[in-house]
């Protein structure tokens, strides 16, 4: 049974050029995926490799809706390569980090998509335990008013990882100081093999916005402009001093929780459901009926995305691995570790 | 000269530099209004205003989390835990996220936490910790506990002019019992540093916040028995003076650590150990070390005397590890 899957067409005052864009910033996150995921089978990525694959297009999205030249942070978690994307982060730099390649933005330190620093980069790499990084980017936006920047923070919590302490200290922190944050949870149903059902008895994961006294909103996640809408309103009303929005996205992890995983908790008509709500085509087909693209423009893009992640691939593998004298180094200031060039 | 109380150090040190340096604000639980529950920080609200003197609600993590966001950015926060006891709540982002920024990522987080530690007030056993070793084993975070009026000013203004992350464990027993004369004019005790708190040469005693005057009672009890005592207050114990430890039991023979947190996994296990490893040959007796008792510490008066350190147990094994 197929069912007819509403999409918006607001396009909320985007121009045909930064439509493509995002269409652009949707492929690449799941070309540069795919790439990382046969590069994994190589075992040139070693660790974990976590995909946002069906995920993609509230990554993207929220973090468009960002001003990035007025200071704006995104701040993704290991499913949000997307939001890295928009805010500028290079594919080269991510695969090397997934390589852990002695030139990546931590030099080999952290994986995945844990690096990048507010300021100089405009997002900002997660640490494993969640909700800690929801007090961090309160901070990051008390600075910025402290500095008098007129900068908007925007953060990504899982279903799972707003279930936390440090996740409810953040919003509430926040929230009571009426800081320039909107924070997306991503409700995918599922956190690792747990389903919302057994983490929470709330209504909905944005009721939870009542407890801390800020705005919310639901939205379909994989509704590409409803997210672009939905994020560009709570950054409007956070760089106007109207504080906290939390919303939450609609979205479905149509992988497992890392590449290891092979969902079999999940009830495989779950899985078909939310295969044929897919954002990528579910974006391009309302760019088309609103006249804005065509099936070349798509097939020039992808056709830029893999030019570019071949080139960033190859860049990532003729880097070197970490010299292992430099373990000891980079703990403290002093030693003039970070001030070399990578 | 001034004569300025422990507390009074503290503040005037959180004043300077607040003066000295836009970027520092502090942080923490009743810190405005009310001025800090030991009115520590008396005054800095009205002086620098609400944007630099934030009251927070009850939210350690938030309060770490937040102060470590903004240290990201360039500022420079003191986050006040009101008891140190409640930066165990906080302990997964001070150890995780602030602790690791620099060599995970690149990105310094220069901010400071303080609080009131420290047992001999009827706390009990949330009121009373010494946290020092909870955090050593931990790489990233830099640890000082000063147990003068000079030192607490010296090593808090080091520790915020410090680009990583300070746990600044100040004593609240001493807050108001502790007066001396202090320069008017700024400066610095160095972060790592020990002082020679007294010269001796028949046994060293490294110590550190309250317990060194337990150690100078202890060292004028045996200089009546024509003992010399030589005590190193450490100030810093991370990074420590290895080299003023080391130079000590060279010259005296004799080691003791005296810590006021319970003894098994105390910091003074890590001092210990490098003595032996490092001053093994200069060694006449084997290290020792008088800590509290491996409990909680406990509320009532003669329970908590008999779980922290006192002379007594200092004297006795001072003169075994003389008699040795």
């Amino acid at each position: 049974m197929t069912t007819e899957v509403l999409t918006t067409s607001n396009t909320h005052g985007l121009s045909k050029d930064e439509l493509l864009e995002i269409d652009y910033y949707l492929r690449l996150t799941r070309t540069l995926e795919e790439r990382l995921v046969a590069l994994f089978r190589q075992a040139k990525v070693i660790g974990g490799l976590f995909r946002s694959l069906g995920q993609e297009g509230e990554s993207v999205a929220a973090a468009y809706a960002l001003d990035y030249a007025q200071g704006d942070v995104v701040q993704p978690l290991i499913r949000n390569m997307g939001s890295i994307l928009v805010a500028g982060a290079k594919p080269s730099d991510i695969i090397k980090q997934y390589m852990a390649k002695a030139d990546s933005p931590t030099r080999g330190r952290e994986l995945n998509i844990h690096f990048g620093h507010p300021e100089r980069d405009g997002f900002i790499g997660q640490i494993s335990q969640l909700g800690d990084m929801i007090p961090v980017m309160a901070g990051i936006t008390l600075a910025g008013r402290m500095q008098q920047k007129n900068l908007v923070g925007l953060a990504f919590i899982g279903d799972g990882g707003s279930s936390t302490g440090a996740f409810y200290e953040g919003m509430n922190f926040a929230t009571v100081q009426k800081l320039p944050l909107v924070v997306i949870i991503e409700n995918n149903g599922y956190a690792y093999s747990t389903p919302t059902y057994k983490q929470t008895a709330a209504k909905t994961l944005a009721d939870k916005a009542h407890a801390f006294g800020c705005a919310s909103e639901i939205v379909d996640g994989n509704d590409v402009l409803a997210v672009y809408g939905a994020t560009k309103r709570a950054v409007e009303r956070a760089r106007a001093g109207e504080g906290v929005t939390l919303i939450e996205v609609q979205t479905f992890r149509l992988k497992g929780h890392a590449e290891h995983d092979n969902q079999a908790y999940v009830p495989p008509e779950v899985i078909e459901e939310w295969k044929a709500k897919d954002p990528l085509p579910r974006y391009e087909r309302v760019l088309m009926e609103l006249g804005h693209a065509t099936q070349e423009d798509f097939a020039r893009i992808q056709e830029r995305v893999k030019a570019e992640v071949d080139a960033a691939t190859d860049e990532a593998e003729r880097s070197p691995m970490p010299r292992p004298e430099e373990a000891s180094m980079g703990l403290f200031a002093g030693d003039g570790y970070w001030e070399e060039k990578r | 000269m001034a004569e300025t109380t422990y507390i009074d150090a503290i503040r005037l040190a959180m004043i300077e530099e607040m003066q000295r340096d836009e970027r520092v604000f502090l942080i923490g639980e009743d810190v405005g209004v009310y001025g800090g529950a030991f009115k520590t920080s008396a005054g800095i609200l009205d002086q620098f205003g609400p944007q630099r003197v934030i009251d927070t609600p009850i939210s350690e993590v938030a309060i770490v989390g937040a102060a470590s966001g903004a240290a990201l950015m360039g500022m420079r926060p003191i986050a006040e835990m009101q008891f140190i006891d409640f930066i165990t709540v906080a302990y997964d982002m001070l150890v995780n996220f602030t602790a690791t920024s620099r060599y995970r990522v690149g990105s310094p987080c220069p901010l400071v936490v303080r609080g009131p530690a420290g047992g001999g007030t009827h706390g009990g056993p949330f009121h009373s910790l010494n946290p020092e070793a909870m955090f050593m084993n931990r790489p990233g975070l830099k640890i000082v506990a000063p147990g003068t009026a000079y030192d607490a000013k010296g090593l808090l203004k080091a520790a915020i002019r410090d680009d990583d992350p300070v746990i600044f464990i100040e004593h609240k027993f001493l807050y108001r019992r502790i007066k001396e004369d202090l320069p008017e004019d700024d400066y610095i005790v160095p972060i790592g540093k020990a002082n020679i708190r007294r010269r001796g040469k028949d046994l060293s005693i490294i110590t550190w916040g309250a317990m060194i005057y337990l150690a100078d009672e202890a060292a004028e009890e045996l200089a009546k028995d024509g003992v010399s005592v030589e005590i190193i207050d450490l100030r810093s114990i991370l990074p420590f003076d290895e080299e003023a430890i080391l130079e000590s039991v060279a010259k005296t023979n004799r080691a003791m650590i005296l810590h006021e947190a319970p003894l098994t996994g105390g910091a003074g296990a890590e001092f210990a150990a490098r003595i032996a490893e490092k001053a093994f040959d200069y060694l006449d007796a084997p290290v020792k070390r008088v800590a509290a008792l491996d409990v909680p510490t406990p509320y009532s008066p003669p329970l908590e005397a008999a779980a922290l350190p006192d002379k007594t147990r200092v004297l006795a094994a001072a003169r075994e590890l003389l008699a040795y």
